[in-house]
């Protein structure tokens, strides 16, 4: 077998339809979307027809759509809108298991003058909701809630959580970039004030977003330059790359049901196995509001690593919890604040799944990871003693 | 992706000497899981005092069971006092290098072999010297000190590569800019810090620590202190009250009453009794 790709959470195969939609805009159809000449304004209609495909989605209005670069432009734009608009509020609350993107604006943010609350979440990784209400303020200018968590799939309760914010008038944002083509997003059920979106995430490339911004919400850009985008984003639009996410979108929205039948059917089946052929594992999350492409699975006594080393010489890939990838010392913050126990959380794999995938690629899984977790475990000085104790560092 | 280079590869996905010696004559080991690695080490010796033979169990990510892979081959057939010499940059050499960020994992072979020649010649197993710095991952000032020196390490970051200390909460970073400043300070003293104290502002200082942090501590025992005088780095005091009698009032101002006024005024202070 080829490559074996279950690392989609980290990035997707842009699909031949999309790339093929693509082409002509590098080469042939190369006009400015702004220039007054008809060479130009033809990739301006296309623009349009991709913004509203984007709409179409989560049920928006085409105006009410940004193009940008990526997610994290995304996410960095709606929270420093919500922040310039409301000069006199100081507070912002997110969660401890964001994205970094997120994350680590929000703790720059919280060095810089601003107030930060992280809503901490469960065993199963879910928020804290009490906690969440106690924490809103009036001093509160944004909160940030993810629609579902990347490293372990958990799905938020996003209804609850918009409708209780939007209702306080405090503006409301949320990074759906992994649930967004594998749930229903409604911006008409779900009363979300802005909303972040990733091409990359859903089969078209690298390089470009949209940010939803509800019409009526007080904006502001992130990066000032002409009119592009009503004035809402500077820069020449990544003409293609759009008309690649409108393409991808179309899929998307075609796909949606197969993502979640056949591909949750091979998930389920890809961590039931290996739960049953492996013993000392467990899957990290809620395993009912979690994504159906998404598992991830704790084997205790190895390191992540070394597990992704190696399924990478048999051609599998996916990602993992563990500190060493990251170069940090530390494993996953998403899988720290769950309290996933260190034991676990260094030998923690993600695999993510898509239309791509196969019933043969999971049994290839299925039949090849056990006896890596065994090597392993062989060489692994805790496993023949776990009965007995280790000593362990204190960390929190 | 790391770089990592062939050999590490090589001795990753075939790990040679991997698992236990039931009669080994040393074993050593160091890391635990929460820590994220750990390696055991095992020596048998032969009758002629040579290593003859060395295995290794690891939990711990690729470079960790290239390391203890590459150890255990570099030192087979070695005398105990050769294989003593062996560093960490001997382990990352024999690899052909290692990442930056991994050569801590160097460094836990070279700790585990110095605690399996330690364990054979039944010393017993050296207490943990100097104070806890990265309470995240137990890390000494000492062990600080002699992997800057002996990696000639500059920035914090460094120190967080080689020996993890700093590379959990974050809290310590300014005390290992510290011990490194030090070290790089007493290479070349002409860096010295840019505005040194005057005497009155350092006497100042002395003055001002023994009230706020030593005295009230040394009076709930009963005991007292009195600066008698500053001359350069030598602070001489005089002990009163139960810390005058005290046997162990030598200890208290060696390791409290100078550790405080190294902290607070200066690390080049030195305090001495005048009778």
């Amino acid at each position: 077998m080829g490559v074996i790709y279950m690392d989609n959470n980290a990035t997707t195969r842009v699909d031949p339809a999309v790339a093929e939609k693509m082409l002509p805009y590098f080469t042939e159809m190369y006009g400015n979307p702004s220039s007054m000449h008809s060479f130009g304004g033809q990739a301006g209609v296309k623009i349009e027809e991709a913004r509203a495909r984007v709409a179409g989605l989560i049920g928006a209005q085409p105006e009410e759509i940004i193009f940008t670069s990526c997610g994290t432009e995304s996410n960095n734009t709606a929270i420093w809108a919500a922040l310039k608009s409301n000069p006199d509020k100081r507070h912002i609350i997110t969660t401890r298991v964001e994205h970094p993107a997120v994350k680590n604006l929000v703790e720059y943010l919280g060095k810089n003058g601003y107030r930060s609350t992280f809503i901490p979440v469960d065993k199963s990784g879910q928020l804290d909701m009490d906690f969440f209400y106690k924490n809103l303020t009036e001093d509160t200018a944004i909160v940030s809630v993810m629609w579902a968590n990347n490293e372990t799939g958990v799905i938020f309760p996003i209804e609850e959580i918009a409708h209780l914010v939007h209702e306080r008038g405090i503006v409301f944002h949320s990074d759906a970039v992994q649930a967004a083509g594998k749930l229903s997003v409604n911006v008409n059920r779900v009363l979300v004030d802005m909303l972040s979106l990733s091409g990359h995430k859903l089969h078209a490339p690298k390089g470009v977003g949209a940010l939803y911004v509800r019409k009526g919400t007080k904006f502001s850009p992130f990066l000032v330059g002409g009119h592009q985008e009503k004035g809402r984003r500077g820069g020449t639009e990544n003409v293609a790359s759009i008309i690649g996410l409108g393409k991808a979108i179309e899929l998307a929205q075609q796909r949606h049901d197969d993502v979640n039948k056949r591909i949750r059917a091979l998930r389920d089946r890809l961590e039931k196995k290996l739960l049953e052929k492996i013993p000392n594992s467990m899957i990290n999350g809620d395993l009912e509001m979690r994504l159906p492409n998404t598992t991830s699975i704790a084997f205790e006594y190895v390191e992540g690593e070394a597990i992704l080393l190696m399924m990478n010489e048999m051609g599998i890939c996916a990602s993992s919890g563990s500190a060493c990838t990251s170069g940090s010392l530390e494993p996953s913050h998403v899988l720290r604040a769950m309290g996933v126990p260190f034991t676990a959380a260094h030998g923690s794999i993600r695999f993510s799944l898509s239309v791509y995938n196969t019933e043969e690629e999971v049994d290839f899984v299925i039949e090849k990871l056990p006896p890596i977790i065994e090597r392993l475990r062989q060489m692994s000085p805790f496993w023949l003693d776990r009965e007995g104790s280790s000593n362990i560092c204190s960390i929190q | 992706m790391w770089e990592y280079t062939d050999n590490v590869k090589e001795h990753f996905l075939n790990p040679r000497n991997v698992g236990k010696i039931d009669d080994a004559d040393g074993v050593g080991e160091v890391g635990s899981l929460a820590c994220g690695d750990a390696l055991r080490l095992y020596l048998k010796l032969g009758k002629n005092g040579k290593i003859a033979d060395a295995k290794f169990q690891t939990f711990g990510c690729a470079s960790a069971i290239a390391s203890s892979s590459a150890l255990t081959e570099i030192i087979k057939g070695m005398s105990l006092e050769e294989a003593e010499k062996i560093t960490n940059q001997d382990i990352a050499q024999f690899l052909g290098g290692l990442p930056k960020e991994k050569m801590h994992c160097s460094v836990m072979g070279k700790e585990a072999l110095e605690k399996a020649i330690a364990n054979y010649r039944g010393e017993a197993e050296k207490k943990q010297e100097g104070n806890v710095v990265c309470e995240c991952f137990g890390i000494t000032d000492q062990e600080i000190e002699k992997a800057v020196k002996e990696n000639n390490l500059k920035l914090v970051e460094d120190v967080t590569d080689y020996i993890k200390a700093g590379g959990g909460c974050g809290q310590c970073h300014e005390q290992i800019q510290e011990i490194i400043d030090s070290i790089l300070g007493q290479k070349t003293p002409k860096e010295k810090k840019k505005a040194p104290m005057t005497n009155l502002q350092k006497i100042k200082m002395i003055e001002e620590t023994l009230e706020r942090e030593i005295r009230p501590a040394l009076k709930q025992d009963g005991g007292d202190i009195e600066l008698i005088d500053v001359d350069a780095n030598h602070v001489l005091v005089k002990l009163r009250g139960t810390c005058a009698k005290c046997a162990a009032s030598q200890v208290t101002l060696k390791h409290y009453v100078e550790a405080k006024l190294q902290e607070f005024v200066t690390p080049e202070l030195v305090v001495e009794e005048v009778q």
